[in-house]
């Protein structure tokens, strides 16, 4: 009954265990959603299947029978594919080459073009992608380059889908179609597990979902059965209460920063708008919308063209991100690992890289300073390492993010920009840097919140502007105003823009 | 034991026990070469390249390479040597420093200001400056001081211990405070780390980059006297090949080529690793073509070793 089957499945590494006695089955042409916090064991699992790492014990079936995989090139001709979130795509090859990479089509040896764009087209139209075999990999989008790894796995007969964080990256939009490919697929048949952080879209696709905690299969909920508060409780343990609780300063002063005309002379245009003290500003909209442009264009860090910033009612030039340290605004970028951390330095240098000079004598540190300065925000924000030098790298994806939080927090900033500060994170570390982000507006810090996940959004904004194509195109003020319907229409076009900086602007000025 | 297994897992002072098996392994196939005075000599041997390799480690750290440290130093030895035979033989060390320093720069700049990939901006200025050595050598000669003044530098001892090793191990002492109990140290790891994010902390990464390849080119005007007053004279072939050895020690000793890590005393134990190699063969009589493939071997198992360990280390 189950196509594939896991069967008390235990994985131990050096000790630690990262899997124990899971057994958890997986119907043919179901999308089957594989849900936990990060180190539950789904990675691990999803390993397993793959042929990656092979179970310490326990036993695998495939189709009724049982199997072992002698690696990944095993699995894959078994039928099982795994897409990973980091695609491995050669851009500078063309689609039907990357699609084939590794498969020989033609003989002796040599390459028959013709029949390869032929198979790639033949395989493209199947899952409805738009692009030719013939374009090269590296001038699609990021979502054009995942529909060609799921065309990798089709054109190797793959009847197991397994796909880590597809939609990590992916805009709403790009989203939706990528969801559309799924279903295709599983109409052929095909079986895709499905791993998310992301509840609104396992609820949206998944026909069933199973839930690992602390390496230990917690169960699974049959259609009709899968709700929110069901996953995150059966996720954490234990009832989260109100998930984006978070205490908020009763004295917001307002304009206290503000951007005019912000623009960087080709995408980002006219941009007005200001926050305030204390104050929980959402910026949302569709990815693409140039929310994380307009960020680096206030930080410095890409040319500024037009458009004047005030602080606390002084004009302030920011022409490179010193300058915005400088006047105490934080950035805590989209993209964690490429532009955020230093994987392979200590926790403690990663926290304290911004205030080392208050923290050195004449460029002297001694060996614990950074330890010593950094360990009460690993206190206070219960970030869990190890030491203080541990390794960057070896943190899970929320005390990573907390680590950059804390980074931030050591200028004692005016304003704190987050741009999605909470992409890759388990539930767990999503609410407690909430709560973080709370406790800094009720510091009077004014935070602008940067988040393609609407649910986030409105519960952690006092007010949210929309931005579309570089511009921005409507604020909501009214909390009851604030739904995910009339967030989405406008951040699509389909409600023309409204916003008026005018209003916004004559508020900083009363 | 758990102390033992810490030492060969660290990535940087894991050569440490492979080079004391390599030369305890030599020493029973050839007694000569455990002996007080042949140790010196491999710590002699080694001295100059752990100079040089310090600097290397240094810009390799940020993500960069320079091939041009032994055409660096054959310009600043060759410039030194002709000052020493004039009227201002006293400026003879400076103007290597210096030399050392502004080639160094102009390498920096070419790196962080105009945006070259260091491969090739450093690939320009080892060749041109080769050219540039052997034209201010009098178009090819060499330049000899039987009376050059710092000759003690290069063949005296302190204590027994000779001068140029006391230099060497001060030098890594030096560059190891500097890389790892300096602000300006972290920054270095940092930009070699990830340089968006080192940009986007303010750190002023243009200045940073620019300053490690200025060091590294004073370094090797550091070795350029280290190097002439050993030889009391300088010539336009000087310091041939000796990027090649900087970058295997560095290698050795942990430093990743792709940047962000490493350590100038893994380094050091690196450069000590290619002169026992040397030594032992040439006291057992093994020619020197034999030498390089012997050398070639050692790099190529030593970094086995390592990418071993880190596979050991990420499957735990």
């Amino acid at each position: 009954m189950d196509f594939l089957l896991a069967e008390r499945v235990s994985k131990h590494f050096a000790g630690v265990k990262a899997l124990t006695d899971v057994t958890v089955g997986f119907r043919k042409g179901e999308v089957h959603a594989l849900l936990g916090e990060n180190g539950a064991g789904k990675s691990t699992l999803m390993k397993i299947f793959a042929g990656v790492q092979p179970p310490t014990s326990g036993k695998l079936y495939l189709d009724g029978r049982e199997v072992q995989f002698g690696g990944t090139a095993d699995a894959i001709r078994q039928g099982i594919c795994l897409i990973y979130q980091e695609l491995s795509i050669a851009p500078h090859m063309t689609v039907a080459e990357n699609i084939f990479m590794g498969q020989n089509i033609g003989s002796y040896g040599l390459v028959n073009r013709r029949l390869m764009n032929e198979r790639a087209q033949a395989i493209l139209d199947e899952l409805g992608a738009p692009f030719s075999p013939k374009t090269l990999a590296g001038d699609l989008s990021l979502a054009e380059q995942q529909q060609i790894e799921i065309a990798r796995a089709l054109s190797r007969h793959s009847r197991v889908l397994i796909m880590d964080e597809p939609t990590a990256s992916l805009s709403d939009k790009e989203i939706q179609q990528l969801f559309l490919v799924v279903q295709r697929l599983k109409r052929q048949g095909i079986l895709i597990i499905f791993i998310s952080h992301r509840l609104d879209e396992v609820l949206q696709i998944a026909d069933r979902a199973s839930v690992l905690r602390d390496g230990a299969y917690i169960g699974t909920l049959e259609e009709g059965e899968i709700d929110q508060n069901r996953i995150v409780s059966m996720m954490v343990g234990r009832d989260l209460g109100d998930y984006f609780m978070h205490e908020s300063s009763g004295d917001v002063q307002p304009g206290y920063f503000a951007v005019n005309n912000l623009g960087d002379g080709h995408f980002v245009r006219d941009v007005s708008f200001s926050v305030g003290r204390g104050e929980i500003l959402g910026i949302a909209g569709l990815v693409g919308a140039g929310r994380s442009e307009m960020a680096r264009l206030i930080f410095g860090v890409d040319r500024r063209r037009q458009g004047t910033i005030t602080l606390a009612g002084n004009d302030i030039t920011i022409n490179n991100p010193r300058d915005a340290i400088r006047n105490r605004i934080g950035f805590v970028p989209e993209d964690r690992k490429g532009q955020g951390l230093f994987l392979e330095m200590a926790s403690a240098d990663n926290i304290a890289m911004n205030v080392l000079p208050e923290i050195s004598s004449l460029g002297y540190l001694s060996g614990k300073s950074t330890s010593n300065y950094s360990q009460r925000f690993i206190q206070s924000m219960s970030i869990r390492v190890a030491t203080p030098r541990t390794n960057a790298s070896s943190l899970s994806g929320g005390n990573q993010q907390k680590l950059l939080l804390a980074r931030w927090i050591s200028i004692r900033p005016n304003v704190l920009i987050l741009d999605e500060p909470t992409r890759g994170v388990d539930v767990g570390s999503k609410s407690e840097i909430y709560q973080l982000i709370g406790h800094l507006s009720k510091d009077g810090v004014a935070v602008i919140f940067i988040s393609s996940e609407l649910p986030e959004v409105i519960g952690m904004a006092q007010r949210i502007l929309v931005m579309r194509n570089g511009g921005i195109v409507t604020e909501i003020r009214d909390k009851a105003d604030m739904t995910e319907e009339r967030i989405l229409s406008y951040a699509s076009g389909v409600t023309k823009a409204d916003y008026q900086p005018e209003l916004t602007m004559q508020t900083a000025t009363t | 034991m758990t102390q033992l297994k810490r030492i060969f897992l660290s990535r940087t002072l894991g050569i440490l026990p492979v080079l004391l098996l390599l030369f305890v392994v030599l020493s029973l196939v050839e007694s000569r070469i455990y002996s007080s005075n042949n140790i010196i000599t491999i710590f002699r041997n080694a001295s100059m390249n752990m100079v040089m390799a310090a600097g290397m480690t240094m810009v390799i750290i940020t993500g960069g390479i320079d091939l041009s440290v032994g055409s660096i130093l054959a310009v600043a030895a060759v410039v030194g040597l002709s000052v020493s035979r004039g009227e201002y033989a006293y400026m003879s060390m400076p103007v290597a420093l210096l030399i050392g320093i502004a080639a160094g720069f102009a390498n920096g700049v070419l790196v962080a200001v105009i945006g070259l990939p260091p491969f090739i901006a450093t690939l320009g200025t080892m060749t041109s400056l080769r050219g540039a050595a052997y034209l201010l050598a009098n178009n090819g000669q060499t330049i000899v001081n039987a009376k050059l003044s710092y000759s003690w530098l290069g063949n005296d001892s302190f204590l027994g211990i000779p001068y140029l090793i006391i230099v060497a191990l001060a030098i890594i002492l030096a560059a190891h405070f500097l890389l790892k109990r300096t602000t300006f140290g972290l920054r270095v790891f940092a930009v070699g780390g990830n340089m968006q994010a080192a940009k986007l902390t303010g750190i002023k990464v243009r200045s940073t980059l620019i300053a490690v390849y200025t060091i590294c080119g004073l370094l090797c005007g550091v070795v350029a006297i280290m190097l002439s007053s050993r030889l009391q004279s300088a010539n336009g072939m000087m310091g041939q090949t000796y990027e090649m050895d900087a970058i295997a020690a560095a290698v050795l000793g942990g430093t990743s080529m792709s940047g962000g890590l490493g350590s100038v005393v893994g380094t050091m134990f690196g450069a000590l690793m290619i002169a026992v190699l040397n030594n032992a063969l040439t006291i057992m009589g093994i020619s020197s073509f034999w030498q390089m493939v012997a050398k070639g071997l050692v790099i190529v198992i030593a970094v086995t070793l390592d990418v071993v360990r880190n596979r050991m280390q990420s499957s735990k």
